[in-house]
């Protein structure tokens, strides 16, 4: 076999061999080992391994994000732990709680490269399959081990080749194009594959709806995503890598470009689906499932309680423009909200941005909620926890049973225009449908 | 010691089990493990198994068992409740791989959960690999080496440590 995909050529990169056949299991050296508040708990797990110190400390990166500010004296604790074990082991790549979700930082920060291999200690580790990295979810044991050796095995994945074609659509957006994923082939359509994507379909995406694509792969089950990287990424991370590094821009450009890694055409798959983004609509997945998904047409009128806005999924700069668009009428007044909208940026960097462009401005003109950059209510932790019988939309990956921290919730899941054209209407809502102007 | 045959009553779910009704997220930066993981094992899904269940009885459940989250608490309240084995028509990777790592023995065998009801007693027998259920036997696919190594030393952590200690 002279083909490779994605996958095999990034396992083998990881592995420090010359190449590696599909199914196989082997050991690997991640270049990223990501953990964020379930730091604390890998870090009772790591003690009984009985290592002292953690192998490879510059490769950690550990972000306090998903009970930030902490809601509870057992919360703090963690972060208290987590604070002194940072310091301990000397860990450079640690950010504290309002900093930002652990999948928006690292890919601000460019501590993820093109081609590189990242472990993390939560599922929509896939993310990083948006600059064309391998980032595949791990449980914490898996992660204390990572800390101890740096070595973690993993398995070969099979390849799903997904073919974008043509672009999105107005007011269509990457959001929907995962959901049409998820609702087409099934929450299990991807299970153990590297889902990767190729087509002329790829370049039509920002940077922006390539993560929310990526992201949201963890529900169709995939060890990992990957969309071909392009000039985009490359100039996107090149930024952000001399921002960080102080190395001059063509030096940047070069160090996010040198591990980038591209799938041969001949390499074995699975299968190859084709999506015609030209003929998708907006999306809307119902409860309990994400893969449970409709046309917004099939739920307009559908009454809701709460929206929100946020998470690793949506909570970027792009997607807030998109909500405070449908908030802000063309005269330059600005829509009311009739029922609770919270606003969580997915970064601080999202969050300086969106007071920049005006975008905070109208979501509090207009009545909403700001809460501190990170995952919010997403996993029910804290920061806009539904009542029993109420209805959320909102803009996140999961809408389980009980996710939001109530079992007897309903949550829908959509992009930010539709949950902000909700928010206004107190019902799932076309933005379109709004009154003139 | 490596256990090699298993007899248990059966709860028996359906398909996409998702860890958030496996073990709730709101739980999950408190409560790390320990017994009182068990109390909350499917809280959201059956109320009842965590009041009824007791150790040795095996889960039987449809297609990608354990989908969602990586919470290993979603492996670990089961082990604490004193389930070792899940029998299932496919898992979640990450929940599968949670299972190997904590000592969880996870099976899969489509034609045994399509026969397997709610109540019975059934045997998981790791050397002849087959599921013996009222309905007949049905076989499985061995573990592949990697895995079996992880699980004889009674999961990844306990294999480390040895490997570790032993230089």
């Amino acid at each position: 076999m002279t083909a490779f995909t994605f996958a095999q050529k990034a396992i083998a990169r990881a592995a420090g061999l010359p190449q590696v056949d599909i199914g196989t299991v082997v050991e690997v050296e991640p270049d990223r080992a990501l953990s964020h508040d379930n730091s604390a708990a890998i870090m009772r797990i790591f003690a009984d391994t009985g290592a002292k110190r953690v192998r490879y400390p510059e490769r950690l990166a550990i972000t306090l994000d998903h009970a930030a500010p902490p809601p509870t004296t057992r919360h703090a604790q963690n972060h208290a732990e987590i604070r002194r074990f940072v310091r301990e082991q000397g860990i450079r790549h640690f950010f504290e709680i309002g900093r930002g979700i652990c999948h928006q930082v690292l890919s601000e920060e460019a501590l993820v490269l093109p081609g590189q291999l990242i472990l993390g200690a939560d599922s929509h580790t896939p993310h990083f399959g948006w600059m064309g990295a391998f980032g595949a979810g791990v449980g914490r044991s898996e992660m204390a081990a990572i800390w101890a050796t740096g070595r973690l095995w993993l398995r070969v994945p099979e390849t799903l080749s997904i073919e974008l074609r043509g672009s999105l659509p107005e007011g269509v957006t990457a959001k929907d194009l995962a959901l049409h994923i998820l609702g087409r082939f099934g929450a299990d359509g991807g299970t153990y594959l590297s889902v990767e994507f190729a087509g002329e379909g790829v370049a039509s995406l920002d940077v922006a709806q390539r993560m929310t694509l990526a992201n949201m792969m963890a529900e169709f089950g995939v060890k990992n995503a990957y969309l071909p990287p392009d000039e985009k990424v490359f100039h996107w991370l090149a930024v952000r890598y001399a921002r960080r590094t102080g190395v001059g821009p063509e030096e940047a450009l070069a160090q996010v470009q040198k591990d980038a890694l591209y799938p041969d055409a001949a390499a074995p798959v699975v299968a190859r689906h084709v999506v015609v983004l030209d003929e998708l609509e907006p999306l809307v997945a119902c409860p309990h499932r994400p893969d449970h998904v409709l046309p917004l047409s099939a739920v307009s009128g559908r009454e809701v309680h709460q929206a929100f806005i946020g998470t690793c999924t949506n909570g970027r700069l792009e997607d807030l423009a998109a909500a405070a668009a449908v908030l802000r009428r063309t005269d330059g007044s600005t829509r009311h909200i009739t029922v609770p909208l919270i606003v969580i940026p997915a970064s601080r960097t999202v969050l300086q941005e969106a007071v920049a462009a005006g975008y905070v401005q109208t979501f509090l003109e207009a009545g909403a909620v700001l809460g501190t950059p990170g995952c919010g209510p997403c996993m029910g932790n804290h920061f806009g926890i539904p009542a029993p019988g109420e209805v959320v939309i909102s803009t996140a990956n999961r809408n389980y049973r009980g996710r939001m921290g109530t079992r007897e919730s309903e949550v829908y899941l959509s992009s930010p225009a539709v949950v902000a054209a909700s928010a206004v209407t107190g019902r799932i809502t076309h933005p379109a449908e709004l009154e003139a102007g | 010691m490596w256990q090699k045959r298993f007899e248990g009553r059966v709860w028996k779910y359906g398909d996409h089990v998702n860890t958030d009704v496996i073990f709730p997220g709101k739980y999950t930066y408190t409560l790390a493990r320990g017994p009182e993981l068990a109390a909350h094992a499917l809280e959201d899904l059956d109320p009842e198994f965590a009041r009824s269940v007791r150790p040795g009885d095996i889960i039987v459940a449809g297609v990608n068992w354990g989908c969602g989250s990586s919470r290993e608490q979603a492996v670990t309240c089961l082990v604490e409740a004193g389930v070792q084995v899940i029998v299932a028509a496919s898992f979640s990777r990450i929940y599968y791989r949670n299972a190997v790592n904590n000592g969880l023995l996870p099976i899969v065998c489509p034609a045994a959960v399509r026969a397997v009801e709610k109540g019975e007693r059934i045997v998981v027998d790791l050397e002849q690999h087959e599921i013996v259920c009222r309905k007949g036997r049905f076989a499985f696919a061995p573990l592949s080496p990697a895995l079996r190594e992880i699980l004889e030393a009674g999961g990844l952590i306990p294999m480390l440590r040895a490997r570790l200690a032993g230089g």
